[in-house]
C-alpha cells in the first residue's frame, strides 16, 4: 500500500473541532470511519461500542472490503449472537492512527502531503477520545457497555476510567492495564523490522515507485507478533515439525517446514491491508499505555469515579496478556468498590483466543451483557 | 425462612439486611448472591471454579475468580459488611487464617460448615470404622474437597483461642433448625455470625 489510506467503505465522521492529544498536540478534521449494526432505541439506551484490537478494524460484523474475509468477530456479533444487533445497536469505529479510513499516518496533513513520520504520537486515551467525539456525534451519551478484546479491551478500560459517565458496562478480553517489557520488546522487534526495510524512507514511502512500502519490514513485524498470539501447544498441534509439500529436508532456507510456511504467509498478507506507519504509531500507542500511570500511580484510583459493571476475561494460554494481568485490574476495580467479575477460561488457542470458537467467552459475554 | 435455598443459606439471605454489602467467598453457582441482591444487597462473589464464576456472570452477578486461601488479601480493611463464608472452611488450606482475613475485611463474618461431630458421623466411625459418607459429607475420603473436617466444638474452641465473638449461631438437622444444647452432637450444620 503506497498512496493515501485504504478506501473506506464505511461512513467516515469528519470531527468539527480539533482532537486534543496527550502528546500536547492538536488535531485538526479528524475523520472516523465506522460502522453500525442493528438499530439505536428511541430512547438512544442500547448502543454497544465494540473496540477493536491492533491490526483489526470497524468490520466487526461485515466483510472486509480489502481481503473480502467475514468481519473480525462475526461469530460473537449479529443477530441472535452474543453481542445481539436484534437488541443493540453496535457500533465499531476504526481507531485514530490506523489506516482503514480514520486519520493516520497516511492520510493527508494540512499541507496536502502524507503525514508519515509527522503524525503525531498517539495513545490509548487518544484513541477513546476519537471514539467519545464519535458517540458525541451519534447523540449517545452513555452506551450500554464497550466491549473489547487485547487493545480494544485497553481501551474499554481507558474509556471507563476516562469517561465515567459514558458507559454502564465495560467487558474487557484478554487484555491489560499496562504493557510489560516483554509486550513492548515484542514490538520493539516489530518497528525495528519496518525502520530497517530500506522501502520504509523514514515513513515517507507513499506514492513512491512501483507502490512498495516497507512490505517485507511490515511482514516480519507481522510474524513475530503472530507468534505472541498463539500458543507453543497451538503451534505444536497445528504444525509440530510437519515439512511444507516435501518429502524431506532441503539443506536450504527455503520454507521447509509448515510453521514457515504459514508464518510468511500471515506476514504477506497482512501487508495488503495495513499501512507500516499505522503499525509503528498503533504499536507505540500500546506500549505507552499504563492506565495506573495516568491517574497518580495507583490503578484503583483509576475507577474512582467509575460506576460502571466491568467484566475481565482472561485465556488460561495467553502469554501476551497472561492471567495475572487481569487479575490485578480486577482486583483494582474491587478496591476501588465497583461491581466487577473476572474469570480465566480455558482456551487452546492463546492470546487469540478471545477471537476463535470458546463457547464459554459466548455464554459470559451474553450473560454479561444482559 | 428464604424459600428454596440451601438451609444454610436460607438463614444467611434471612439475617443479612437489605442494602448491605455482602463478600460470599466460594460462591459456587451464586444461589445466595442471587438472594442477596434481590434483597437489595450489593452482593459480590470469589468462587475458584472457572465453570461456577462464568454461570454466576451469565446471571448478571459480580463474581471473581479466586482462591479463599490467598485472594482475600486485596480486599481492604473493613470494606464489606458481611464476608460469608459458606460451606468452604472446612476446604481451605488454612482455615484459621482465612478466618482472620474474613474478620479483616468483613465487618462481620457469617461461616456456615458441616459439624463432624454429627451422631451419624460418630457412629459412622464408631461401629463401621469407615470415614462418613453422609447428605452432606457425600464423597468418600480419596476424592472430598473438605480437607479440615471440624466440630462444633473445635470451632467455639477456636473462636475463644482467638478472641473471635460469636453474636449468632444457628444449628440444623436436615432442613430444619436444632436447638443449641447437645448441637455439637444432634446438629449436621452450624451457621455463625462473627465479629471481632
Amino acid at each position: 500500500m503506497a498512496s493515501a489510506p485504504f478506501l473506506t467503505t464505511s461512513r467516515v465522521l469528519t470531527l468539527a473541532q480539533p482532537l486534543a492529544l496527550d502528546g500536547g498536540q492538536q488535531l485538526d478534521g479528524v475523520r472516523i470511519a465506522y460502522e453500525t449494526y442493528g438499530t439505536l432505541n428511541a430512547e438512544r439506551t442500547n448502543a454497544i461500542l465494540i473496540c477493536h484490537a491492533l491490526t483489526g478494524d470497524q468490520h466487526v460484523a461485515s466483510p472486509h472490503p480489502i481481503t473480502g474475509k467475514p468481519g473480525w468477530w462475526v461469530r460473537m456479533v449479529g443477530p441472535g449472537k452474543p453481542i445481539d444487533t436484534d437488541r443493540y445497536h453496535v457500533i465499531c469505529a476504526n481507531v485514530l492512527g490506523s489506516c482503514m479510513g480514520s486519520t493516520g499516518p497516511a492520510s493527508e496533513a494540512p499541507d496536502g502531503k502524507p503525514w508519515g513520520m509527522r503524525f503525531p504520537v498517539i495513545t490509548i486515551r487518544d484513541m477513546v477520545r476519537g471514539q467519545v467525539a464519535l458517540l458525541d456525534a451519534l447523540g449517545i451519551a452513555r452506551v450500554h457497555a464497550v466491549v473489547g478484546g487485547s487493545m480494544g479491551g485497553m481501551q474499554a478500560l481507558s474509556f471507563a476510567a476516562n469517561f465515567p459517565d459514558r458507559c454502564a458496562a465495560a467487558l474487557v478480553i484478554a487484555a491489560t492495564a499496562r504493557h510489560s517489557a516483554q509486550n513492548i520488546a515484542f514490538h520493539e522487534v516489530g518497528r525495528q523490522a519496518i525502520m530497517a526495510d530500506p522501502q520504509w524512507r523514514d515513513g515517507d514511502y507513499y506514492g513512491t515507485k512501483g507502490g512498495k512500502g516497507p512490505e517485507k519490514g511490515l511482514a516480519v513485524a507481522r510474524m513475530a507478533a503472530h507468534i505472541t498470539y498463539i500458543s507453543e501447544a497451538g503451534l505444536t498441534e497445528k504444525f509440530g515439525r510437519n515439512l511444507q509439500d516435501r518429502e524431506a529436508k532441503t539443506f536450504g532456507f527455503d520454507a521447509d517446514f509448515q510453521v514457515e510456511s504459514y508464518l510468511r504467509y500471515q506476514g504477506l498478507s497482512f501487508t495488503d491491508r495495513f499501512d507500516a506507519n499505522s503499525y509503528l504509531y498503533i504499536t507505540r500507542a500500546m506500549d505507552y499505555f499504563d492506565l495506573a500511570e495516568e491517574h497518580g500511580g495507583r490503578l484503583a484510583d483509576a475507577f474512582a469515579k467509575s460506576s460502571a459493571r466491568f467484566c475481565l476475561v482472561s485465556f488460561d494460554t495467553d502469554w501476551l496478556y497472561p492471567t495475572a494481568e487481569s487479575r490485578l485490574i480486577a482486583h483494582a476495580l474491587n478496591a476501588a468498590g465497583c461491581p466487577v467479575s473476572f474469570m480465566e477460561l480455558s482456551a487452546p488457542f492463546g492470546h487469540d483466543s478471545f477471537l476463535l470458537d470458546v463457547p464459554a467467552l459466548d455464554r459470559v459475554v451474553a450473560g454479561f451483557l444482559g | 425462612m428464604s424459600a428454596g435455598l440451601r438451609p444454610d443459606l436460607a438463614i444467611i439471605a434471612d439475617h443479612v439486611p437489605a442494602g448491605a454489602s455482602v463478600l460470599d467467598v466460594g460462591c459456587g453457582d451464586g444461589e445466595l448472591l442471587a438472594a442477596l441482591t434481590a434483597k437489595g444487597c450489593d452482593a459480590r462473589g470469589m468462587e475458584l471454579d472457572p465453570h461456577n464464576v462464568a454461570e454466576c456472570v451469565a446471571r448478571g452477578l459480580s463474581v471473581i475468580q479466586g482462591d479463599a486461601d490467598t485472594d482475600l488479601a486485596f480486599y481492604p480493611d473493613k470494606s464489606i459488611d458481611y464476608a460469608v463464608l459458606s460451606q468452604t472452611l472446612q476446604t481451605t488450606k488454612r482455615p484459621d487464617l482465612v478466618l482472620d482475613e474474613l474478620l479483616r475485611v468483613g465487618r462481620k463474618a457469617i461461616v456456615s460448615f458441616p459439624n463432624f461431630a454429627h451422631w451419624r458421623v460418630r457412629l459412622s466411625l464408631l461401629w463401621g470404622g469407615r470415614m462418613p459418607v453422609t447428605r452432606l459429607l457425600p464423597v468418600a475420603w480419596y476424592e472430598t474437597p473438605n480437607i479440615h473436617h471440624l466440630t462444633i466444638a473445635d470451632f467455639r474452641a477456636h473462636l475463644k483461642e482467638r478472641g473471635i465473638r460469636v453474636e449468632q449461631a444457628w444449628f440444623l438437622k436436615g432442613d430444619r433448625r436444632t436447638g443449641a444444647a447437645a448441637a455439637n452432637f444432634r446438629a449436621e450444620h452450624a451457621v455463625f455470625l462473627l465479629s471481632r
